[in-house]
């Protein structure tokens, strides 16, 4: 056990599998280096840095960098997939799923059930998402609701470090194509992480504090500004249970209906854009199947229906924020 | 000259300790106290513990009220003797200085080790020094050498001490071999050989108790004394469904009521306890482990090594403590033990964590008696 962070738990993950399991490969924009240039053997590790170390480790035939092509190598990854290997293809920043979309959710997402569960596709797809990064808005989007309205894909969206490794190994291990989102702000995210291989399941929602008065459910970053909002709202008397579904797809609705049905109130943040996210989907979850335990309406607590700013000012603004989430706890809580 | 003015401070209990809570004080301000009494219960994030008197004297001031959350080291109150003047202690708390390091990593303690025992890496933790026989601390079935922190600091303070994890437990290899009482034995021989220990006081608990008999069964030269925490290996009765349930319960709801079987008082079983737990079974490795184990030592819901008609083989001193409330292992076990047994009331089967005070003081009298 010691403090690792975001990337150092992501990169462990990837080499002890890589070590388990020799059908495991990585492939991605610069994950090795710099191919056919000397001298730029593991000089980036992709494009910030979480592969670095694997190549000089497993080699080239294990570690591919990819021509700037997604279409072409995350359409490799899928038939590797399908044929044998488990590959760990990084598609560099999730705005660009555009160009391999096909590959991902005609392909990959519908071999087991068109084959009639006869082939299996042990693919993950590591992926960027996110604002906060100055990346401008073709590289800040937080696109898993499209990738969870997808039967067939599993899409997972860690929180802290100590989630992360045991996600993605547990993504690594899964026999189905899987989207592992990881936020470009958290890399450097510190806490306590085992040195040992662990896996936590798929659907299993973590309550990350427990409390009588509301309910609130948060993906991704978002969970460590619930934490902080619920922390905050202690103070002020108001108890919170803050979740973290951990995976959009596979959703653990039980303990999410558990949670509403106990506290009577909802509180839904995400960072995607508010029309048909995490937010929506939940809040007509509650809508339908706890309608008789809410005390109050529910609210939502999203970025805005706009492309994410550049200026630095208008990004900050638009990322949800803490204090949003008290806000819209002390609404309702009264 | 005036007597001297002791401070009480925040202890460190366990490794992740870094601050503790006041729950409520049990002495108020110029009461006499005496060394060893109860003075406050204080509360971490994973179990709440009274905390005794390291010294006698008056409760002169209590600076952290009821319900406070302080760091380690953090000054708690003041005793002193009465001719101590009220200004001397005004100027003993405001000039108090916290000794903890700012950078954590160094005011974290003693750290764990790892050693090599008989061809498995045994992870342990080491305290404490002294001139005698050390003492080895064996914990129980799913538990790790976190499981003395309550208990560890007070034997340290005359001995030194070893907390080692079982295979299969912490941070110990996950090969748990044949999984029986006796390979255990073996592996704290090679354990206490690899350290250099010739002969130890041992002190187990549950499974770690039935692995202390059999080492002293097997190795009588290497046990200076026993101290057996409501052991296994006295009766073939065990809760089985207990077993059960800790080995498949994968979610915190499910494991909660399971632990909660562990102790007398439920509400001591913490939202961090239980979450320790479901860390250490997501390891790869442990669930087979711990089904190793179970299959090996309880199969078909029996104990399958009952040594009580093999305790007078046993020359060194020993005693058994038990809780009067255990609902894992039946405290009329206890009966088979011919020496000294303590039944602790309204203490279930944790009486090293339930009671930690009392049980220190047992171990460490047994400990200055065989010397």
């Amino acid at each position: 056990m010691s403090k690792k962070s975001y990337r150092q738990a992501i990169n462990e993950a990837i080499y002890q599998e890589m070590e388990r399991d020799p059908t495991v490969i990585v492939m991605g924009e610069d994950n090795a280096g710099g191919m056919g240039a000397p001298g730029e053997d593991d000089a980036w590790g992709g494009v910030l840095g979480v592969t670095k170390g694997l190549m000089p480790k497993f080699g080239r035939d294990r570690v591919l960098d990819t021509p700037i092509s997604e279409s072409a190598f995350i359409g490799a990854a899928a038939g590797a997939a399908a044929t044998g290997l488990r590959p760990v293809a990084e598609l560099m920043f999730v705005d660009f799923m555009g160009v391999c979309f096909d590959q991902i959710f005609n392909q990959a997402g519908k071999f087991r059930y068109m084959f009639g569960g006869k082939a299996v596709t042990p693919l993950v797809v590591r992926t960027m998402y996110g604002a906060g990064f100055r990346a401008a808005s073709q590289h800040s989007q937080c696109l898993y609701p499209l990738f969870t309205h997808v039967p067939g894909l599993k899409v997972v969206t860690p929180s802290s470090p100590y989630e992360a490794k045991g996600l993605l190994i547990q993504a690594i291990r899964d026999d189905d194509p899987v989207i592992f989102f990881e936020h470009k702000v958290m890399y450097d995210d510190e806490e306590e992480v085992p040195d040992e291989p662990y896996t936590i399941p798929f659907g299993e929602a973590n309550l990350t504090r427990e409390g009588d008065d509301v309910t609130i459910v948060a993906i991704g970053r978002m969970v460590n500004f619930a934490n902080e909002a619920a922390d905050a709202l202690e103070k002020d008397g108001i108890s919170c249970t803050v979740v973290d579904p951990r995976t959009t797809s596979p959703l653990d609705t039980d303990t999410i209906l558990e949670c509403i049905e106990e506290t009577g109130r909802l509180v839904v943040v995400d960072e995607a854009h508010p029309r048909c996210n995490m937010a929506t989907d939940i809040a007509a979850l509650a809508a339908q199947e706890a309608f008789g335990s809410l005390k109050a309406p529910v609210k939502m607590v999203t970025a805005p229906h706009t492309p994410v700013p550049f200026a630095p000012e208008l990004e900050d603004a638009y990322i949800p924020t803490a204090a949003d989430i008290t806000a819209a706890v002390k609404e309702i809580a009264a | 000259m005036s007597g001297k003015i002791e401070p009480i401070v925040m202890p460190k209990w366990g490794l992740a300790m870094t601050e503790g809570t006041v729950v409520e004080w049990s002495v108020a301000e110029g009461d006499p106290v005496t060394p060893g009494q109860e003075i406050l219960e204080i509360e971490t994030t994973k179990l709440a513990n009274v905390f005794e008197a390291p010294t006698g004297g008056t409760l002169r001031r209590r600076v952290a009220g009821d319900g406070e959350t302080l760091a380690v080291g953090a000054l708690l109150a003041v005793i002193a003797d009465d001719d101590v003047g009220d200004d001397e202690i005004d100027a003993f708390v405001s000039g108090f200085v916290v000794e903890v390091d700012e950078d954590a990593d160094d005011a974290a303690g003693p750290e764990p080790q790892r050693i090599d025992a008989g061809g498995r890496s045994i992870r342990y933790l080491e305290v404490g020094a002294g001139e005698a026989a050390p003492v080895v601390l064996i914990h129980g079935f799913g538990a790790d050498l976190g499981a003395w922190m309550f208990v560890q600091p007070g034997l340290a303070e005359t001995s030194a001490t070893f907390a080692l994890d079982l295979p299969g437990h912490g941070g110990s290899t996950k090969d748990v071999g044949g999984a029986t009482l006796a390979d255990f034995a073996d592996t704290v021989a090679a354990f206490m050989a690899a350290l250099g220990i010739g002969s130890a006081h041992l002190v187990g608990h549950s499974l770690g108790g039935g692995v202390a008999i059999e080492t002293a069964l097997r190795f009588p030269a290497s046990v200076s004394s026993l101290s057996l925490v409501a052991p296994s290996g006295l009766g073939p009765e065990i809760n089985g469904a207990f077993i059960q349930g800790f080995i498949e319960a994968g979610r915190r709801k499910d494991l909660k009521p399971v632990l909660q079987d562990l102790v007398a008082d439920p509400s001591l079983i913490s939202r961090d306890m239980v979450n320790d737990v479901l860390k250490f079974k997501r390891l790869d490795g442990v669930i087979e482990g711990l089904t190793a184990i179970s299959e090996a030592a309880f199969g078909g819901g029996r104990q399958q090594t009952v040594l009580a008609d093999r305790l007078g083989e046993i020359a060194c001193p020993m005693q058994v403590i038990w809780g009067a409330d255990d609902k894992i292992l039946p405290v009329s076990q206890a009966e088979a033990f011919s020496g000294g047994a303590h039944i602790l009331a309204d203490t279930g089967h944790m009486p090293h964590m339930e009671q930690a005070a009392e049980v220190t003081r047992l171990i460490a009298a047994l400990i200055a008696d065989s010397a």
